[in-house]
């Protein structure tokens, strides 16, 4: 007896409510691209510059007291967040600490820490700060540069990648299929203000290569039902690869979940905001495969006839034995 | 036909058997670690019967390299550094002075008089009072210009030589300042080096980044501060001859001289010359020490020409005081009370302990040639360290369970030798990990989770394709056959193009973030080795053995 996630042999129209999915698509980009605008984003120190301190306390945290202690440090903005993990027993409370970054001062200096941390032992002498990370100004700038620089060389090497394998028309569907997992998942990192770092970048990426993998194997069961079915209708081809190709993507998909999904309730607090990141992307991802990648093809056309080579097809790996 | 040729069955099971070699030391994380550290201080201090005993604890034969945790799994502290290469112009243009000035000199009927001018500490500018001769004060500067000694500076002059007005100006040829910058680096690299060294950490990573930064990572230490104080200080020591006393900061000091605040004494200043007797890097020794009242104090020990210099010096200024400057503070301004032959003295000051004992190690060091800011720092603590790796190890073994589970369910027997390629899978990525001798990281733990779901990728569009092949009947073995080759275009592009991700990741990230392209892009290779060529293998030992006439994928 086998489990079967999805049925054998489907034969479902994915176009029947192509305006509904599309829309809803387009209508979430814009709303996560609002979003994005009205409410910004959570930036870490990454990107922003500044300290934050980890704080561990056998007493429970109050954000009050905390923040009087450090305001009258009188160090600018100071940002206080409790961290709840479900591994914290009732004797651990963990808090994060912001604190903007210092006028004239690129690092933190350690008689700053040291006064913030006395001011914090005040409260609980027995506080532990097991992390301290503090970012310069001109690193933060820098940093900034290079998350766009990644998330746009990652983006226009699958554009050139695809379009050299495939046609250009399937590497814009892909694209825009990408474009819509980074938005979609930098609005709900805006709508929820989760903290967004350099892990979060690194977390869109992955998001991209993994949405990507999705888009190319159902580009490459239409690549091959175009050569086969060279009268079908674009449509139809097109609902054939992604019902064939339907069971793996389900399948891929449920077994990444399975694995982020522990790492999300388990892998502790220091890297939840980068595994949700992954796991809601992977969820966004699929989708875009099926339902939107391919719709951007629809609409663009492509060319028929793949069974001449020709020099706009690019290169076809050959079928190579193990 | 479904075969393997005998020779690439070996090949294949051999890579297993390395992978599962290399990864095997990680499984037994303390002991190696406590024998790589033996068989280290045997090499470098001597063999003791304790650490003999410790290196039995791993066979000698067995692979001994470890996965490398990164800061944030181990604790410790990280810095950037900045260095202020442009420090060293100023000491260059200092040096420069007394060449051009004897050179000019010789010229007086041409330029007449000349006297050098306040300028940008990357400028010499000296005022002629002959404007005229002006082209030849150039043409002398220039006659002291000598070709740049590096790589890429080759046929470009060390000098540039312009003229204004009455004003000769000189300064560093670009190709000039960047081997200037490069040679600063590397000095900053070395005495950071020492430094840390002194202070006896296990494997601290201290490289270059960029143009002008340095990467200091040491593990173990308690916190940035400490590691801070220890590198962040210049530790410029010199002897100068004193001028005069001031309780005024803004006291003019007359003519080129410099006034440095006194290190014990709130509201006193020192007036000293410019140019120090002798310097720090004259020193060959450092070392703590008490002086005749018992107080801390630094004893010290010139080589000969800076033994020399200073015995001078002592000998003809009997009775006047001089200062002896830490990084343009003044520690002490004793008087000369006699010649000090020999070459050995001692610092004192209002230190304590932990200040004469740290003045010691930076002056053993060496000073660094110019100053650090630093960009970046973050300190880990150890035990949230380990908690992290204790939650990642739960997460990936309840991962990895979960995601076998469900193939097995899926796919039954097929579904079995996923689970063994996924395993294997698991090694691999270990083995390689640690034979490159590459980090592990947070973020590099969550890329092994995520390739742990990913990995079954390739398996997944192959026993879906062979499903495929199977409803049109063309037997068991055509079905397989055909399922490998028809699958393999998809599983190419889909993991080229994830890999190109990792690469970008890896290129652009740093730290944590590369940990996890590290991971991501090993587990793309691994994965794809696995299912294409270990699942292969197990289902055609499995077919050869039994000659199923249906299967059930």
């Amino acid at each position: 007896m086998r489990l079967k996630l999805v049925p054998a042999n489907t034969a479902w129209d994915f176009f029947k409510y192509a305006r509904l999915t599309f829309g809803a698509s387009v209508i979430a980009m814009v709303l996560s691209f609002a979003i994005w605008l009205a409410m910004g984003l959570n930036f870490g120190i990454d990107f922003l510059g500044g300290t934050t301190i980890r704080t561990e306390s056998a007493q429970s945290v109050d954000v009050g007291a905390y923040r009087d202690a450090i305001q009258a440090l009188e160090l600018g903005d100071v940002a206080i967040s409790e961290v709840f993990d479900p591994t914290f027993g009732p004797d651990r409370n963990v808090a994060q600490i912001r604190i903007q970054a210092q006028e004239g001062e690129e690092a933190i200096t350690p008689e700053t820490i040291r006064a913030v941390q006395d001011a914090l032992r005040a409260i609980d002498p027995e506080m532990e700060f097991p992390l301290v990370e503090s970012v310069g100004p001109k690193v933060s700038g820098e940093l900034v540069w290079t998350a766009i620089l990644a998330v746009g060389a990652s983006l226009a090497a699958i554009l050139i990648y695809i379009w050299l394998r495939f046609e250009w028309q399937f590497s814009v569907g892909a694209v825009v299929a990408l474009i819509h997992d980074v938005l979609l998942t930098i609005g709900i990192f805006s709508l929820f203000q989760i903290r967004f770092d350099l892990a979060t970048i690194a977390a869109l990426l992955t998001i991209v290569g993994y949405s990507i993998n999705d888009t190319v194997v159902i580009f490459d069961r239409l690549r091959e039902n175009l050569i086969k079915y060279k009268k079908k209708a674009l449509r139809d081809v097109m609902n054939l690869s992604v019902n064939e190709t339907l069971s793996r993507t389900v399948m891929t998909s449920g077994t990444t979940l399975v694995a982020l999904i522990a790492l999300l309730i388990l892998g502790g607090d220091v890297i939840r905001g980068f595994v949700f990141a992954i796991t809601w992307g992977v969820v966004v991802g699929t989708y875009s495969s099926v339902f939107v990648a391919k719709n951007i093809v629809l609409i663009l056309g492509t060319k028929r006839d793949w069974s001449k080579p020709d020099a706009g097809a690019g290169t076809q790996f050959g079928n190579v034995d193990a | 036909m479904l075969q393997i040729a005998l020779w690439k069955r070996v090949i294949i099971l051999g890579l297993c058997a390395l992978g599962l070699m290399l990864a095997l030391p990680n499984a037994f994380y303390d002991r190696v670690e406590t024998h790589n550290d033996a068989v280290a201080e045997i090499e470098a201090q001597g063999a003791t019967p304790e650490r003999l005993a410790a290196v039995e604890n791993w066979p000698e034969w067995m692979p001994s390299s470890l996965v490398n945790l990164g800061l944030d799994l181990r604790g410790g502290a990280h810095l950037l550094a900045e260095v202020h290469v442009e420090d060293v112009y100023a000491d260059r243009m200092d040096a420069l002075w007394p060449e051009v000035r004897d050179a000019l000199r010789d010229e007086r009927d041409a330029v007449g008089t000349i006297r050098r001018q306040d300028s940008p500490p990357d400028e010499l500018r000296v005022r002629i009072s002959r404007p005229e001769g002006l082209a030849r004060a150039m043409e002398v500067a220039r006659d002291l210009a000598t070709p740049v000694a590096s790589f890429t500076g080759i046929g470009a002059s060390d000098i540039v030589v312009s003229g204004e007005g009455d004003e000769l100006v000189v300064s560093l040829s670009p190709e000039e300042k960047q081997a200037t910058d490069d040679r600063t680096i590397q000095q900053s690299l070395e005495i950071i080096r020492r430094r840390v060294d002194e202070v006896g950490t296990r494997e601290p990573t201290i490289q270059r980044q960029g143009a002008d930064r340095i990467l200091i990572q040491v593990p173990g230490i308690g916190s940035a501060a400490e590691l801070k104080a220890l590198i962040g200080t210049t530790a410029r020591l010199t002897f100068n001859p004193v001028v005069g006393r001031t309780s005024d900061p803004d006291a003019d000091p007359g003519g080129r001289n410099v006034i440095y605040p006194s290190m014990d004494e709130e509201g006193t200043y020192y007036i000293l010359e410019p140019t120090p007797v002798v310097t720090g890097e004259e020193l060959t020794d450092a070392q703590p020490a008490f002086d005749q009242n018992g107080r801390p104090a630094v004893n010290f020990r010139f080589n000969p020409s800076g033994a020399r210099k200073f015995g001078d010096y002592t000998a003809q200024n009997i009775g006047s005081p001089f200062a002896i400057v830490l990084d343009d503070e003044v520690i002490s301004a004793p008087v000369i009370q006699d010649h000090i032959a020999g070459g050995s003295g001692i610092i004192t000051g209002r230190f304590s302990v932990e200040e004469s004992t740290q003045l010691a190690v930076l002056l053993r060091a060496g000073a660094l040639p110019a100053e650090l800011t630093f960009l970046e720092e973050r300190t880990v603590g150890p035990e949230l360290g380990q908690d992290s790796i204790d939650a990642g190890q739960t997460a990936a073994l309840v991962a990895l369970f979960a995601v076998l589970v469900l193939i097995i369910l899926s796919y039954g027997l097929f579904g079995v030798f996923a689970s063994v390629a996924l395993l294997m899978n698991v090694f691999l990525i270990f083995g390689i990990l640690s034979a490159i001798g590459a980090t592990l990281t947070l973020p590099g733990i969550a890329g092994i989770v995520l390739t742990i779901g990913m990995a079954v990728d390739a398996n997944v569009l192959v026993f879906e394709r062979i499903r495929e092949e199977l409803k049109t009947a063309k037997g068991p073995a055509r079905a397989i056959e055909l399922g490998y080759e028809k699958a393999l275009s998809a599983i190419v592009d889909a993991n080229i193009t994830t890999f190109i991700i990792a690469a970008i990741l890896f290129t652009l990230g740093s730290g944590p973030v590369r940990g996890f392209a590290v991971t991501l892009g090993i587990g793309i290779l691994t994965s794809v080795f696995t299912a294409i060529f270990v699942t292969r293998l197990l289902i055609v030992l499995w077919f050869e053995r039994r000659r199923p006439k249906r299967i059930e994928v």
